[in-house]
């Protein structure tokens, strides 16, 4: 392979990290109170609030079940308003968030719905208000199991953003619908789906080791 | 220290509502070691979660300490429970903090510096025995540890009231002794007000001052340690009792038969009950020598309640029929509690 062609791959690996990582954090970013909200404002949980649960539950529900390719398009407006533009690197991050967020949100939420309830109550008996239960019971002793969460966000996330990037985004998705199918390259189409594998498995093992040394459950 | 004034909880729900409690009045003294007894779903745990108000009354006022908590607003209510330390059956720790970090929760959400949180929890650590543990994880500690955790947390924030939801009922009896002499410990250094719920006669044996029996939501029993010990009403108190005190016939006195009244050559089989000093009187003696009776001992049993002794003896009399019925009224003129369980043949 030509020098020429590595360099491609580096560029391209280095826009599909780009866009995976800003969409992973903008997507915990409102995924996470999201998750929470949903927990907390469950009924019986500690404050429950029918009227909100069911409202959010009802949007995280109608954008998860939109095919990704579908939203990507309907929400060309949004993007463009947002970065100016509708295709290139920067622009894919706008629907990959929108769609990550709400899945985000409910791999949070069933983190949470984990926690034994005698524990909120036990803090809720030593005068812990809403607020330090969430960032002080809830999130910490969910985090392990949140961490793994993520992990799973992160992975559909960078095969999502092999989609974004061949709708013009960049990233090794669109190299490889260009170069590997478009033009016959099969060795990029190849050093693609290789490095999009180890990619993968690097992100599951690091998810994997991060969570197992939060979780005080298991010594 | 806690008044319970016509408390209330029922639980509304679609497949019917339910009167966990039904009109409750209770008053617990300060520095007293209270027992709430009662069988599975009989409402020990809504009453005691209505005491810290994890539970909210339905109806009825809840006073601790002389503040009316069920007049209280979240914030001022979340301030108050910083007075009522609570410990669970299942420990409810957090399994992401050490032993140590677990203690200074309590400190931690009050927004209490570091280096005061540490003067606080060593000495607690201390006193429950786990210094050597203090970094521990949950996950690594035994039952009994795990409760001790759970003890020294409810302390932390020096509360008067410690609300215990059958705290040993997840523990082995020789751990569950340990537990209870800790809290019989803390109850005299600190002077703590202790509620303690079960369903385990021995618990409220050990240590309670006082003593409730809850059945169907209702309190139906209430009264010091010994009253209830020795004169039970309910039937339901009479089985409790029976589960520690054999109250039945002696075995070798079941296959015979028994004559509720005298009976020519019969002799009577009486139940000696007797309670603190006068169980060291010389009874048997006294019988045998002034009233000239042989004393056949068929069971003894010595326990104590608490610090006072309490003692049950199965005796068969034999002599005259004058002579026995004297020996009889003399026991019974004595502070003893005296029951003729019937008459039996002469084997003689
Ligand atoms: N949240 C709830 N909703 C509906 N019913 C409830 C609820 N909590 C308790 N109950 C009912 O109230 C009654 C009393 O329950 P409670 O938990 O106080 O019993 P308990 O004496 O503590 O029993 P146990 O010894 O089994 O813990 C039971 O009939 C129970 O089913
Ligand atoms: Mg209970």
């Amino acid at each position: 392979m030509s020098p020429e062609m590595i360099n491609l791959l580096l560029k391209s690996f280095g826009e599909t990290c780009y866009m995976v990582a800003a969409s992973t954090l903008l997507a915990v970013l409102v995924g996470l109170p999201l998750g929470v909200i949903l927990t907390v404002t469950r009924r019986g949980h500690i404050l429950p609030n029918a009227a909100i649960n069911s409202i959010l539950g009802a949007i995280v529900n109608a954008t998860r079940s939109t095919p990704f390719i579908i939203l990507m398009v309907a929400i060309i407006p949004v993007t463009r308003l947002i970065v100016g533009s509708s295709i290139g690197t920067t622009a894919a991050i706008v629907p990959l968030t929108i769609s990550a967020a709400p899945f985000v949100a409910r791999i949070i939420e069933s983190s949470l719905l984990e926690i034994d309830p005698g524990v909120i109550e036990a803090s809720q008996s030593m005068g812990a208000s809403p607020m330090q239960i969430i960032t002080k019971v809830l999130l910490p002793e969910a985090m392990h199991s949140i961490v793994l969460g993520v992990t799973l966000a992160i992975i559909s996330l960078i095969g999502y953003s092999a989609m974004a990037g061949a709708l013009g985004g960049g990233g090794l998705g669109d190299l490889a619908i260009r170069y590997g199918y478009q033009r016959f390259r099969m060795d990029i189409m190849i050093a693609t789906v290789v490095i999009l594998i180890a990619q993968v498995q690097i992100v599951q093992s690091l998810g994997n080791y991060i969570s197992a040394k939060l979780n005080k459950t298991k010594l | 220290m806690i008044d319970l004034q016509n408390v209330e909880k029922t639980y509304f729900s679609k497949n019917g509502d339910v009167h966990a409690l039904k009109k409750t009045n209770l008053h617990i003294n300060a520095g007293e070691i209270f027992g709430i007894i009662g069988l599975s779903g009989a409402g020990k745990s809504t009453l005691i979660r209505c005491i810290n108000m994890l539970e909210t009354p339905t109806a009825g006022k809840v006073f601790v300490d002389g503040q009316e908590l069920t007049a209280m607003r979240n914030s001022e209510l979340r301030k108050a429970r910083q007075n009522i330390g609570m410990i669970f059956q299942h420990f409810n720790l957090l399994a992401s903090r050490t032993v140590y970090d677990n203690i200074a929760f309590p400190l931690e959400i009050q927004g209490i510096d570091k280096a005061v949180i540490k003067q606080k929890v060593e000495p607690l650590l201390e006193l429950v025995g786990l210094t050597d543990r203090r970094d521990h994880y949950p996950s690594q500690l035994s039952g009994g540890q795990k409760q001790r955790v759970g003890i020294a947390r409810a302390l932390a924030s020096n509360p008067k009231i410690l609300l215990c939801d059958e705290a040993t009922s997840a523990l082995d009896p020789q751990t569950t002794k340990s537990i209870l002499e800790l809290l019989r410990d803390i109850n005299k250094r600190l002077n703590l007000t202790i509620v303690m719920i079960t369903h385990q006669m021995q618990v409220v044996k050990d240590i309670c001052d006082r003593v409730a029996v809850i059945e169907h939501g209702s309190i139906i029993e209430e009264g010091s340690l010994l009253d209830l010990f020795t004169n039970p009403q309910t039937a339901t108190t009479k089985e409790f009792i029976s589960t520690i005190n054999n109250v039945e016939l002696p075995a070798i006195l079941k296959n015979t038969k028994i004559f509720p009244d005298y009976q020519p050559n019969t002799t009577p089989i009486i139940r000696i009950s007797f309670i603190g000093n006068s169980a060291g009187d010389p009874l048997i003696s006294t019988l045998i020598k002034n009233y000239s009776v042989d004393v056949n001992i068929i069971y003894g049993n010595i326990d104590s309640i608490k610090d006072t002794p309490y003692g049950t003896m199965v005796v068969e009399l034999s002599g005259t029929k004058d002579n026995m019925e004297t020996a009889i009224s003399y026991l019974q003129e004595r502070n003893l509690k005296i029951e003729v369980l019937g008459y039996v043949a002469r084997n003689d």
